[in-house]
């Protein structure tokens, strides 16, 4: 059996932030946490890694490098992971489980069931729900062991129900003992008793394109950011990751984030280059330069700010919901909104 | 009431993924809308030039999970 492993430039050892840059590795043997698979049984023989802003910015250099080593290996399984809540990481795992799959080579991976690599999948890969950090590991790692060695022995598996991993998106046609009204009616007496069943997951949510502003001319604009930017010094405490708040604040009198009036505390990337000049995350400079040319009607009077790192997707939907209606309220017309 | 928003990002894959209908092109996960690499007059007018494109998309009609790029 023949097993490759992918990691990113963290727990493949190379380094935190700094080495989020790191080109495309391939190491023979386990490396970081494929020791702990080792140790339920599952031996990696090659482990293949890369750093997650090179993935993200690269990503189809870094996928072409990365899946010609798995061509070349020819394994029975690849797992990825776990990258709990990590956004970039779980969107690289997601990725390339997506094209492993395409080769019909099993994929297992695991995450947090709102990582961006849920959805890159596109139920390519079988997915172990995991919590958002690293104290996860101990629960995940057999589970994705057991499916590993079995799909990579030719076994079948049973639904996402049944396993524990997420729905794959994918209808399996089963002989059914009960007929549909039998069973409908079933559904509903266990919701009446506070268990929501369904046969059919829900699609996910989806809102359709506002029509766009008449006039951005005479139009009021809010500048809102998951950056994580700040006054200098963080008044107000904002969490650097795991965010439970948004904050806001003034921007009368302010023409520019300046270094020394602002920084970011964003714990997801490097923030070196955007604390010498804020506007690189927030641009107020040029959306004062944009009123100032007539192309922009007024901005608001504050900035509306939160730092998005493991943020959960029920989480950043309230912040989206909490800030809109601040913003309706206000009379804002349109949003700039700037992610990292 | 819908309030049209722009999201400036480096990541427009994502952004799409989770539904994000009008998304522009940043120039980098750690610095959507500068680039330290630049002098400073060229990187004020790339700044002005990412927030053009996006008020440009703003007064747009535009299909779902529409990305614009910005030039360089």
């Amino acid at each position: 059996m023949r097993v490759v492993h992918y990691l990113n430039q963290f727990f493949a050892g190379f380094g935190a932030e700094e080495a989020a840059g790191h080109e495309p590795v391939r190491l023979e043997g386990p490396q970081g946490p494929g020791r702990a698979f080792a140790a339920a049984g599952l031996h990696v023989d090659v482990t293949i890694a890369c750093g997650d802003d090179r993935f993200a910015l690269d990503e189809a250099a870094s996928l072409a490098t990365l899946l010609a080593w798995i061509d070349e290996d020819a394994p029975d399984v690849v797992i990825a992971g776990p990258s709990f809540g990590s956004g970039r990481y779980g969107y690289a795992c997601g990725v390339l489980a997506r094209e492993v799959a395409r080769r019909r080579i099993p994929v297992v991976l695991a995450m947090t069931p709102d990582s961006p690599g849920v959805l890159a999948a596109e139920g390519g890969a079988y997915i172990v729900p995991t919590g958002a950090n690293v104290a996860a590991m101990r629960h995940t790692v057999p589970v994705m062991t057991g499916l590993a060695l079995r799909l990579a022995a030719g076994e079948t598996v049973g639904t996402a129900g049944d396993e524990g991993y997420l729905p794959r998106g994918l209808r399996v046609n089963v002989r059914a003992d009960d007929d549909a009204a039998t069973r409908a009616v079933g559904a509903l007496v266990a919701k009446l008793g506070g268990r929501v069943t369904t046969e059919i997951a829900p699609p996910a949510d989806r809102v359709s394109p506002p029509p766009p502003v008449p006039d951005l001319a005479h139009a009021t604009v809010a500048l809102v950011t998951e950056a994580g930017c700040v006054p200098q010094g963080n008044p107000d405490r904002l969490p650097t990751r795991h965010a439970n708040v948004w904050l806001r604040y003034p921007l009368d009198g302010v023409a520019s984030l300046s270094a020394d009036g602002y920084e970011t505390v964003h714990a997801g990337f490097d923030t070196t280059d955007a604390n010498l000049d804020p506007n690189r995350l927030v641009p107020l400079d040029a959306a004062r330069a944009l009123v100032d040319a007539g192309r922009i009607g007024t901005l608001h009077e504050e900035f509306f700010t939160t730092s998005g790192v493991d943020t959960p997707v029920a989480v950043a939907a309230r912040f989206g919901q909490e800030i809109a209606a601040e913003i309706r309220n206000a009379g804002v017309d349109a949003v700039i909104l700037t992610g990292t | 009431m819908q309030i049209p928003t722009v999201f400036i990002t480096a990541l427009p894959t994502i952004a799409q993924m989770v539904g994000a209908n009008r998304v522009v092109r940043g120039v980098a996960i750690t610095h959507p809308t500068g680039d330290p690499s630049l002098a400073a007059g060229d990187e004020a007018a790339l700044r002005i030039r990412i927030l053009e494109r996006a008020a440009d998309m703003l007064g747009t009609e535009v299909d779902p999970r529409t990305v614009w790029e910005v030039d360089a």
